[in-house]
C-alpha cells in the first residue's frame, strides 16, 4: 500500500504543456549567472499530478472525514462558505501593496474584524499581523517588555509561566530577552497562589496564562492572580488557545488581561491545512496600544488607511512582510458575521455541553478523570495511569487503536503534569451521535485493553502504514529523495543521498 | 531501579563523573537519565579545548521525545570527547557508564569536587523525585 | 444556530447524563461578575446568502484590471488543478501530521516538497516551510547564530538592497537576543551591493552575511563574490532568493567556490495567489552540516513494523529545546496548505515549465522597460541586468501618476521614495508571464497620458 513518489511517476520530457507560457523566449543573461543543470522537479503529465495528489489526499484523516477530538486544537467544522467568499477573485487578485483607493473593500473587512474581536474580548485595539499563535505570543511578550522599557523600568525581565503551559511560552519569553520563572499548579488544577506571591516582585515583567488552563479547567482565582501581579507592577498575558471555552460568555479583558493573542485557526474555524496557515492576532488594553505591531487599519479622511511607523513610533515593528495572513483573516471575519451576536455565546455553551457530556459518559465507562471534581471547560483530561499499570496499555496505544476505529486520536501526553493522559476536546460542531460512537469506541478499547492488551498495542492495523520507526527516522535522516539511489527503505539512507 | 555505581560521583542534573589516573575526569549521564530520555538519536558534544564553568550547558543529548542539556559538573578545560557517539548515540543507552561516556575535563577548582554527590546521595535524590 | 447540530431533545438528554438542569450550570465555576458580558457591538447573524451579498459588494470595490506590482509578491498563472486539489477536504481540514499513520498523504507530500526545494536552491535539506519569506530570513539569521560555532559576535551583515520589510521583520524578531544587524550600502549607479562595503569588516568577527538574489530592485547581484567573501571570513552565507528565478539563475548552493550555508525566501510565486499578502510560505534550506539547527518541522522517510516505507515528522525534540546561550526560536508550525499548493504547482510546471515561466517574466519586463524608457523623461534608474522587475524614474510627481493610473484600473508600480529618500519619483514595476504585449502597450499608453497631463484621469 505504498504510493510511489511523484518523481517516480515521471519520464524525461513529460510535462503539462497547457500550463506553460504559450510563447518560448530566449535568454539574454550572461551564462555565469545561470543554472548549470535543471532542478529536480517532477516530469509528469497533468493527469499524473491529479491522480497522485488525489490518491495521497485519501491517505489523510481530516475534519471533513473524521471526528478529531484533539484537545487544545479546537477542530471544529471549517465552513465552506468562508472559504468560498474569502476566495472571491478580487480578494485573491489583490496585491498587498495595491493603492488604498483600490483596497477599501478589503480594508473594511479587516477594520470590521478588528472591531468584532474587540467586542468579544473587551480589548481596546487589535493588530491582525501575527501569522501564528507563536508569533502572537512573541508580539505580546515583546509589547510587555516595550511597555516597561518605555517607562524606564529596565529591571523587569522575568516572565512567570505555569508548569502546565505549552512549550512555546517559555521559548517565547527567552526570545524576548526574558528569563522564565516557573509556577506550580495545585492539586485541583488551580495555580498555587502562595508560590505566585513569592515569585512576583520588582523584576516581574508579567505572567503568561491560558484560561481555562491547559488542564481543561477554569482558573477560579484569576481575579486574585490579576491583583497580585498588577500590584507587583507586572502585566498579564492571555494565551487565547482555549478561547472556545468562553467565547461570548467571558471577556478576557475583564479577567484582568492586558494583552492576548487569539488563534483564528482554532476559535474562528479557519482551516488547519495539514499544519497551517494559522493566524495569531493580538489584542491589547489601552496601556499597550502604542506598541502594537504594524500595520493595522484605521479610519482616515478618505476612507480606510494603514497605520504605519509614522502613526506608531513606539510600535514593536513588523512581524510579516505584508499584513499577515489576509486570507485567513477574511475567513475568520465571514465566520464571525455568520455567527452574529446570538451565535457567539452558543459556541462556548455547546462546546462545554459536549465536553461535559463526553466526560460524564467516559466516567461511567470506567475511565479516570484527572480532575473529577471539576467541571470540564471545552475540554478535559483523563489519565490512563492505572490502566497502563494494570495492563501495560498506554495513552499512545489508545490513540493508535482509535485510528483503527475511524477516529483521530485526542491529544496525548499533554499536559505533561498528568501521566498517560488524553486531552479531549469535542468542539460544539459535533452531534450527540458522533460523541456516542466515540464513547462506545473508547469503552470497547478499554475492554480490549483488559482482555487482549497485545491487540491494542499492535494498533493501528487498518491504516496505510503500521507504527513507524521514529528512532530510525531520526538516526538515519532521509529527508529528501535522490534518484538512482538503491531505494530500499531498509538500506542505509543519508540525507544528502549517495 | 536504575543502576548507580558506587565508585562514581554524581550531580543533581543526572550526570556522573569518574576520576582518571591522569587527573582528568570523565563525564556521562546516568542510567536514570538515559531511561527517561529513551533511545538517543543524536549527541552534541563540546569541542576539545573549550573552557567550561560548573553548571554551563555544554552538551545536548537528543532522543525522539526530548532534547536535554548536559551541564558541566566542573569548571575546567574539555580534554577529549567520545567520537564513537557520532555514529552510535545508542551507546549512551546501552552502556551509560562505560562506552557511552561523553567527554573528559581537566578540573580547575578542587573545591567543586567536594560538592559532587556520592552514590548514596544520588540514590536518595532519585527516591525523592519519584514521590 | 449556525454549525451547531443539537436538537432540544439532544440537549435535554445530554444535560440529564451530566446531571445539571441547564447549560448555564456548566459555567458555575466562573465567578458571576466575570460572566457579565455586553455584545451589543456585534451585529446580528447573517445567513450565508447575506454574507455572500456583503462580501461581493466589498470585493467589487477593489477591482483592478492590470497588476504590475512586484516588490515581494508576484502574480503568476496558477493552473486550475492546484487549488481544486488543495481545497479537497482531506488536505484543507487535516491537522498537523502528529499521528503519522493517519497523515501519510500530507507527510509524503511534504517529503516531495522538501526534495523539490532542496534541489531548487542547490542545497541538501529543506524544512517543511515557515510563515513567510521575511520571517524565514529572521529564522535563518537565528539559525546562523546557533550554527556558527567559530563566531561569537552575533554580528550579521544585511545589504541595503534587501526588501525593506524583510529587514524590519528581522530586526523585530531578533531584537532581544543580542544580535547586531548592520546594513551594507549599495552602489547608487548599479543598484547592486557594493563589494567595497565589506572592506571595513575584513578583520572583524562576522557571524553571517545575507545576500539577496535578485535584490529588492530586481537587480542580479554578483552572488559568487559575496558567497566567497563569507566563506573566506568565517561567516555563514545566507541567500535570500526568488523561487521562480531559481529555475533559471544559479542557485545558492552553487554560488562561489563552496555555495552558501543557508537559503531562504518567499514561496508565494509557486502557486499561491496574491491574496493581499497572505497566507504565503517561507522556505528554508541548508547544507547537510547544519540540519540539526534547522528550525520548524521536518518530514523523514522510515519504515513501519512490516518494513513498509512510511513518512513521519522527525527531529521534533529540537523544536522545544531552548538554547539559552546562542539563539532561540519559538516556531512550531508550518504553512501546510500553501506547501500543498506549491508542491502541486511545481509538479505541473516541472523544470521546463518553470524555466519558461522565468524566461517569459524576464522578457516581458525587458519589453516593458524598453517601451517605458522610450517615453520622454522616463529613465531606467539602475544600469545592471535584472530578473523581472525594474526601477523607473519619472519626470513628474510619481505619486500622482500612480494615482491616475489606478483610477484607470492599473496598479502601475510601487513608490520607492518612502524607503529610499534619494529615489525621488522612482517606481518599482514588474511584468510577469501573465502580462501580454497588449497589456504592456496599454500600460505605456496610460503612463504617457498621465505624465503629459497628471491627474487628467481622476
Amino acid at each position: 500500500m505504498t504510493e510511489p513518489l511523484i518523481f517516480e511517476r515521471g519520464r524525461p520530457g513529460r510535462g503539462a504543456r497547457a500550463q506553460r507560457p504559450a510563447r518560448e523566449f530566449s535568454c539574454d543573461l550572461p551564462a555565469s549567472t545561470l543554472r548549470s543543470a535543471p532542478p529536480l522537479l517532477p516530469e509528469v503529465s497533468e493527469l499524473d499530478v491529479v491522480r497522485h495528489y488525489t490518491r495521497l489526499s485519501q491517505r489523510n484523516f481530516s475534519i471533513d472525514t473524521q471526528f478529531y477530538p484533539l484537545g487544545s486544537c479546537t477542530m471544529k467544522y471549517n465552513p465552506r462558505g468562508c472559504n468560498s467568499l474569502a476566495s472571491l477573485p478580487e480578494f485573491l487578485a489583490r496585491h498587498p501593496l495595491a493603492p488604498e483607493s483600490a483596497s477599501q473593500g478589503f480594508m473594511a473587512c479587516l477594520y470590521d474584524l478588528q472591531e468584532l474581536l474587540k467586542a468579544v474580548t473587551g480589548m481596546s485595539a487589535f493588530s491582525l499581523t501575527p501569522m501564528a499563535g507563536a508569533q502572537g505570543e512573541l508580539a505580546g511578550v515583546a509589547m510587555i517588555r516595550a511597555y516597561h522599557v518605555d517607562r524606564g523600568d529596565l529591571e523587569r525581565t522575568e516572565i512567570i509561566v505555569p508548569d502546565a503551559a505549552h512549550g512555546t511560552n517559555p521559548a517565547t519569553a527567552t526570545m524576548c530577552g526574558c528569563t522564565v520563572r516557573e509556577l506550580r499548579t495545585g492539586a485541583h488544577g488551580d495555580i498555587d497562589l502562595d508560590k505566585l506571591r513569592t515569585l512576583v516582585g520588582p523584576k516581574t515583567a508579567g505572567i503568561m496564562l491560558t484560561n481555562p488552563s491547559t488542564l481543561g479547567v477554569f482558573e477560579r482565582q484569576i481575579e486574585t492572580v490579576r491583583d497580585i501581579v498588577h500590584a507587583a507592577g507586572g502585566l498579564l498575558y492571555y494565551d487565547g488557545a482555549n478561547l472556545n471555552a468562553i467565547l461570548g460568555k467571558v471577556l478576557p479583558a475583564r479577567m484582568g488581561f492586558d494583552v492576548m493573542h487569539i488563534n483564528l485557526h482554532k476559535t474562528f474555524a479557519t482551516p488547519h491545512g495539514g499544519g497551517g496557515p494559522g493566524s495569531g492576532v493580538v489584542g491589547v488594553g489601552a496601556r499597550l496600544e502604542p506598541f502594537l505591531p504594524i500595520p493595522y487599519v484605521v479610519s482616515g479622511a478618505q476612507g480606510w488607511r494603514w497605520a504605519d511607523r509614522t502613526d506608531c513610533p513606539k510600535s514593536i515593528g513588523r512581524l510579516s512582510a505584508f499584513m499577515g495572513n489576509a486570507g485567513v483573516l477574511l475567513r475568520a471575519y465571514i465566520y464571525m458575521r455568520l455567527l452574529g451576536r446570538a451565535g457567539m455565546p452558543r459556541i462556548a455553551e455547546y462546546a462545554a455541553l459536549n465536553a461535559n457530556y463526553v466526560m460524564a459518559q467516559l466516567k461511567r465507562a470506567g475511565f479516570d478523570m484527572a480532575y473529577p471534581q471539576r467541571r470540564a471547560s471545552h475540554e478535559f483530561v483523563l489519565t490512563l495511569k492505572q490502566v497502563a499499570k494494570q495492563t501495560g496499555v498506554t495513552a499512545m496505544d489508545f490513540a493508535k487503536a482509535l485510528l483503527d476505529r475511524g477516529f483521530h486520536a485526542p491529544t496525548t501526553y499533554f499536559p505533561l503534569l498528568v501521566p498517560e493522559c488524553l486531552l479531549i476536546e469535542p468542539t460544539e460542531t459535533e452531534s450527540k451521535e458522533t460523541l456516542d460512537t466515540f464513547i462506545a469506541a473508547m469503552a470497547a478499547i478499554l475492554k480490549q485493553a483488559k482482555s487482549a492488551p497485545q491487540e491494542v498495542k499492535a494498533a493501528p492495523m487498518l491504516m496505510p502504514v503500521k507504527r513507524l520507526d521514529d528512532v530510525r527516522a531520526a538516526r538515519q535522516l532521509d529527508v529528501r529523495y535522490v534518484p538512482d539511489r538503491a531505494d530500499d527503505p531498509r538500506g542505509e539512507l543519508s540525507v544528502a543521498g549517495q | 531501579m536504575s543502576e548507580i555505581p558506587s565508585e562514581l560521583r554524581y550531580t543533581k542534573d543526572h550526570e556522573w563523573v569518574r576520576e582518571e589516573d591522569d587527573g582528568s575526569w570523565i563525564v556521562g549521564i546516568t542510567d536514570h537519565a538515559q531511561t527517561a530520555l529513551g533511545d538517543l538519536v543524536f549527541v552534541e558534544l563540546p569541542e576539545a579545548g573549550t573552557e567550561v564553568s560548573v553548571g554551563d550547558a555544554c552538551a545536548v543529548v537528543e532522543s525522539v521525545k526530548a532534547a536535554s542539556d548536559v551541564y558541566s559538573p566542573l569548571t575546567g578545560e574539555v580534554m577529549t570527547t567520545n567520537g564513537a557517539l557520532d555514529e552510535s548515540p545508542e551507546l549512551v543507552n546501552s552502556d551509560p557508564y562505560g562506552e557511552g561516556w561523553l567527554f573528559s575535563i581537566r578540573p580547575e577548582s578542587p573545591v567543586e569536587l567536594e560538592e559532587l554527590l556520592t552514590s548514596d546521595d544520588y540514590e536518595r535524590l532519585l527516591v525523592e523525585l519519584d514521590d | 444556530m449556525p454549525f451547531i447540530p443539537h436538537t432540544q431533545e439532544d440537549t435535554a438528554q445530554m444535560l440529564a447524563a451530566i446531571g445539571v438542569p441547564n447549560i448555564d450550570n456548566l459555567f458555575d465555576e466562573i465567578p458571576a461578575d466575570l460572566r457579565q458580558i455586553d455584545l451589543r457591538a456585534v451585529p446580528d447573524a447573517l445567513s450565508e446568502a447575506g454574507a455572500r451579498r456583503l462580501m461581493q459588494a466589498r470585493a467589487a470595490q477593489d477591482r483592478i484590471e492590470l497588476n504590475f506590482l512586484g516588490a515581494g509578491a508576484y502574480e503568476h498563472h496558477i493552473p486550475a488543478a492546484v487549488w481544486e486539489l488543495t481545497t479537497r477536504g482531506e488536505y484543507y481540514t487535516a491537522y498537523t501530521p502528529y499521528q503519522a499513520e493517519a497523515s501519510q498523504g500530507t507527510l509524503q507530500l511534504i517529503y516531495e516538497y522538501q526534495t523539490m526545494m532542496a534541489s531548487l536552491t542547490g542545497l541538501d535539506v529543506s524544512n517543511a516551510s515557515l510563515y513567510d519569506g521575511a520571517s524565514a530570513l529572521a529564522e535563518a539569521i537565528l539559525m546562523a547564530v546557533r550554527a556558527n560555532r567559530a563566531s561569537n559576535s552575533k554580528h550579521v551583515l544585511l545589504p541595503a538592497t534587501l526588501h525593506p520589510h524583510y529587514a524590519d521583520v528581522a530586526r523585530t524578531i531578533t531584537a532581544s537576543q543580542g544580535i547586531r544587524l548592520t546594513l551594507l550600502e549599495a552602489d547608487p549607479v548599479s543598484g547592486r551591493l557594493d563589494p567595497r562595503a565589506l572592506e571595513p569588516y575584513a578583520n572583524e568577527d562576522i557571524t553571517a552575511l545575507v545576500i539577496a538574489q535578485p535584490n529588492f530592485f530586481g537587480i542580479i547581484e554578483d552572488a559568487d563574490t559575496f558567497a566567497d567573501w563569507a566563506n573566506d571570513h568565517g561567516a555563514l552565507a545566507i541567500g535570500v532568493v526568488n523561487p521562480t528565478a531559481l529555475a533559471l539563475l544559479k542557485p545558492p548552493g552553487e554560488w562561489g567556490r563552496t555555495g552558501v550555508a543557508i537559503a531562504c525566501g518567499e514561496g508565494q510565486p509557486l502557486g499561491v495567489p496574491l491574496c493581499s499578502g497572505g497566507p504565503y510560505f517561507g522556505f528554508l534550506t541548508c547544507a547537510e552540516a547544519y540540519v540539526r539547527q534547522l528550525p520548524g518541522r521536518l518530514v523523514g522517510r522510515t519504515v513501519d513494523l512490516d518494513g513498509r516505507a512510511g513518512f513521519t515528522l522527525t527531529l521534533q525534540a529540537r523544536e522545544q529545546h531552548i538554547r539559552r546561550s546562542r539563539a532561540t526560536s519559538n516556531i512550531c508550525t508550518n504553512q501546510g496548505l500553501m506547501v500543498t499548493a506549491a508542491t502541486i504547482y511545481m509538479s505541473l510546471l516541472g523544470p521546463e515549465g518553470l524555466r519558461q515561466t522565468a524566461l517569459a517574466c524576464h522578457a516581458q519586463t525587458r519589453a516593458l522597460t524598453s517601451a517605458a524608457a522610450a517615453l520622454p523623461g522616463v529613465e531606467v534608474v539602475f544600469d545592471a541586468p535584472s530578473f523581472h522587475e525594474v526601477a523607473l524614474r519619472l519626470p513628474v510627481n510619481a505619486a500622482r501618476v500612480l494615482a491616475g493610473m489606478a483610477a484607470r484600473g492599473i496598479a502601475a508600480g510601487v513608490l520607492l521614495e518612502p524607503w529610499y529618500p534619494q529615489l525621488e519619483n522612482c517606481v518599482l514595476v514588474c511584468a510577469t508571464e501573465t502580462k501580454t504585449d497588449a497589456d504592456i502597450e496599454r500600460y505605456v499608453g496610460v503612463l504617457a497620458a498621465e505624465i503629459e497631463t497628471p491627474g487628467a484621469s481622476q
